[in-house]
């Protein structure tokens, strides 16, 4: 008996996780909206937010009560933990913090409503450009998440540690070649230091993806997803060359070793330690980072700006425009499982006005998406880097937001850590990784031509 | 199961001319009645335990997923999500692994230094038996979370075990990066090591020692008294504590979680990672049930060998 009991209990938690222990119709009284987001390592900003938002709604409307649901995961975990929420009545948020690229996806899959009857009559709509309107539309052309704003990435670089090193200040690097030759200078000058981080690896997941690999491939000719065809682009060189830069960087000494770069936490000690401490010169990351160094921050540090510089990253060669970025950015969305739709919106109206929108833009380093706040002198003037990102909106570049998406990124920082451990040339990695994409997608829908 | 029991039907028969006809119906009723009291109990067993059971199996003959048209509208597939599993270059790596780490952590591991353990503590002082025993019991009592990290903090690069090496001027390598299956299976061994040796511990103090006296009269030597008097007088421990241990390692997922995340790349992807991996991570629900279901045949199969091999001779 012993036996089927222990296999029973095995199957039963697995079963009972994996169906997200489903059921259960407690939807909770209406009187109450549940707020989930996303709260992890040095992102606290969003919790503050969060917290005076809650304050002033609940004094606004008498007898409501907002529960905030703060989620501590990992950014892959968030979104696992968001969904299984919205799978069930008893714990979907009736708000929640929703990242652009899930949009399309969380809609088809009945989790966020459209906000299209309510923005017809919210006069702050019109402060929101075209393009970040879209960024909260799902497949259909409706409107599924308010913005609160986007970012764009770009090299922060240590002015005196490469200063020391003999490269002019400021720093505006014109091809990949700068980036090593820079990189290079660095070690030779200074042997203990850390010349260049990209993300790289599985542990990084996204970040190693989108923040590592395509601000690469997006300065080559070549792209990940040719979305004239809608298929999937395998056999590029920019991917081998894109592989190549990963390789130089971890395999030359010019990178963390290995062994720190795979890290899970990676992320958190760059930004807490190895900068403010100067062991680390040039940094591939966020327009948000210097959140985590404002008194708002997890790690404050009043000379930052001093310290800091920032650099466009250049393209391959210099060619294109010479500049590229990736892009992404957050919105709040309305849980379709919410029994009192008024109020979520109230929450999502109250949470991005102009005044809350400029907070919170101001302490999480976000680049503005509602032109009045972009525009207003207390957002320029807060922080010396916001022009700089805000310029580089230009000429970024955002991920193909399909439902494969999540298994090629895998496979992009598969690829990536395959070369950065030296266990494969950037040749067998690309060719692996064209392999394992079209076991994905089919043949069919993968092409050799970028667009 | 008809082996076991036809010798029990064979003695029972001549017993039955002997009673009264309405006897036997009376007294299969009385037992039911008796059982009666059962019926909630087997209830629940059947709705909390079965229904998850049945409705994953379900959940992985769909097209489930988190997000997307998929997650609203799930199909039935058929055996689709087990055609592409074993069609999956990381399965084979990751089954293979699973065994690797089952055999030498559970099998090897645990049982081997278990029964070790409580051999020698057999014939140690309270003293040593009392040290050795909190020290191997404090492992077990550790929260599954607790005891990665703290394994974690041993085996990482600037970890216990270096500098400790470093002491004797060894440079340890990166134990979770060079080499993580054996760390996660050293890990394992320290976690599950304390279970099996305090299953050994009773067994052996069952055995009379009168039995192994006789043998020791008979001139039999240290390792042959254990080989054939000890160990087929607790085989059924033996048995039950395989299983036991099988079944916890075939779900480990903490602590390998934990301490190398399944990698680098996929050098530490077992089966409930992958399961992981595929379900939440790429947010493909039934084809990650898919994998749950075939670690649970993996479960059973290893199971029924364990019975088999070891089947008590008398009952």
């Amino acid at each position: 008996m012993k036996r089927y009991i222990g296999i029973t209990a095995a199957v039963a938690a697995t079963a009972l996780v994996l169906s997200g222990c489903s059921g259960g119709d407690s939807g909770g009284d209406s009187n109450t909206i549940k707020v989930a987001y996303s709260k992890f390592g040095n992102f606290t900003q969003m919790d503050d937010h969060m917290k005076a938002v809650k304050e002033q709604f609940e004094a606004e409307h008498e007898g409501m009560t907002v529960e905030l649901v703060p989620i501590e995961a990992l950014e892959a975990d968030y979104f696992t933990k968001l969904a299984l929420m919205n799978q069930s009545a008893a714990t979907a948020p009736d708000v929640m913090y929703e990242d652009t690229f899930k949009v399309k996806s969380d809609a088809e899959a009945g989790y966020i409503i459209p906000l299209d009857d309510y923005i017809a009559d919210w006069e702050d709509w019109e402060q929101f450009p075209e393009n970040a309107r879209e960024a909260g539309a799902g497949d259909d052309g409706k409107i599924y998440g308010i913005p609160m704003g986007t970012d764009t990435r770009a090299i922060w670089y240590n002015k005196q540690l490469l200063a020391d090193a003999g490269v002019t200040v400021p720093w505006e690097p014109e091809s990949w070649a700068d980036i090593i030759d820079a990189a290079e200078a660095v070690k030779a000058q200074n042997p203990d230091t850390i010349p260049f981080n990209i993300y790289s690896g599985k542990g990084q997941s996204e970040g190693a993806s989108m923040q590592g690999f395509q601000m690469l491939l997006s300065g080559t000719g070549d792209t990940l997803y040719n979305s004239d065809e809608k298929k999937w682009v395998t056999g590029s060189q920019g991917f081998v060359d894109s592989l190549q830069f990963i390789t130089d960087i971890y395999q030359g000494d010019l990178g963390p070793t290995p062994q720190q770069a795979l890290d899970k936490n990676v992320g958190t000690t760059i930004n807490s330690e190895w900068i403010p401490q100067g062991k680390l010169a040039m940094s591939l990351d966020g327009s948000w980072v210097s959140g985590t160094w404002l008194d708002t921050g997890t790690t404050p540090w009043p000379e930052w700006n001093d310290v800091m510089g920032v650099a466009a990253m250049p393209t391959q060669d210099g060619g294109g425009a010479g500049r590229t970025s990736m892009s992404g950015g957050w919105t709040l969305a309305m849980g379709a499982k919410t029994e009192n739709p008024d109020a979520a919106w109230d929450f999502i109206a109250t949470a991005l006005d102009k005044d809350n929108s400029l907070s919170y833009d101001v302490a999480a380093s976000q680049i503005a998406v509602r032109t009045d706040v972009g525009t207003s002198p207390e957002y320029v003037e807060s922080n010396p880097t916001f022009e700089f990102f805000s310029s580089l909106v230009a000429d970024t570049h955002f991920r193909p937001a399909t439902s494969d998406y999540a298994k090629i990124s895998n496979e992009i920082t598969v690829a990536m850590e395959a070369v950065m451990t030296g266990q494969q040339t950037p040749e067998e990695a690309a060719k692996a990784y064209d392999e394992a994409i079209t076991g994905i997608v089919g043949e069919d829908n993968t092409t050799e031509t970028s667009d | 199961m008809t082996a076991v029991l036809t010798p029990a039907t064979a003695t029972g028969g001549p017993e039955t001319p002997g009673r009264r006809p309405g006897e036997k119906k009376r007294k299969r009723l009385l037992a039911l009645a008796h059982s009666a009291p059962l019926l909630p109990a087997v209830l629940l067993l059947a709705v909390f335990l079965f229904g998850p059971v049945i409705s994953s199996l379900y959940g992985s003959l769909t097209n489930a997923s988190i997000t997307g048209a998929t997650a609203a509208n799930a199909e039935f597939v058929g055996l689709k999500n087990y055609f592409d599993l074993f069609g999956d270059p990381d399965f084979p790596k990751s089954v293979l692994l699973t065994i690797v780490f089952l055999v030498a952590s559970a099998i090897i591991g645990q049982n081997g230094v278990g029964l070790g353990l409580a051999v020698l503590m057999q014939s140690a002082n309270k003293v040593v038996r009392t040290l050795v025993s909190t020290i191997v019991v404090t492992a077990w009592v550790l929260p599954e979370i607790v005891a990665s990290f703290a394994a974690y903090a041993f085996f990482h690069d600037g970890g216990t075990l270096n500098e400790m090496l470093g002491v004797f001027g060894v440079e340890g390598p990166n134990w979770l990066y060079t080499f993580p299956m054996f760390a996660v299976i050293l890990a394992n061994v320290w976690r599950g090591t304390a279970f099996s040796m305090l299953v050994y511990t009773a067994a052996l103090n069952d055995v009379p020692p009168e039995i192994r006296e006789a043998a020791e009269v008979d001139g039999a030597k240290g390792w042959q008294r254990f080989a054939f008097i000890t160990v087929p007088m607790i085989r059924r421990s033996i048995s039950t504590n395989l299983m036991l241990t099988t079944l916890q390692t075939l779900s480990v997922f903490a602590l390998i979680f934990v301490m190398t995340g399944g990698g680098p790349g996929t050098d530490s992807t077992t089966l409930p990672l992958l399961a992981y991996q595929e379900a939440f991570k790429f947010g493909e629900l039934g084809f990650g049930t898919a994998i749950a279901t075939i670690l649970l045949v993996v479960g059973a199969l290893f199971s029924i060998a364990y019975i088999r091999a070891l089947r008590p001779e008398v009952d």
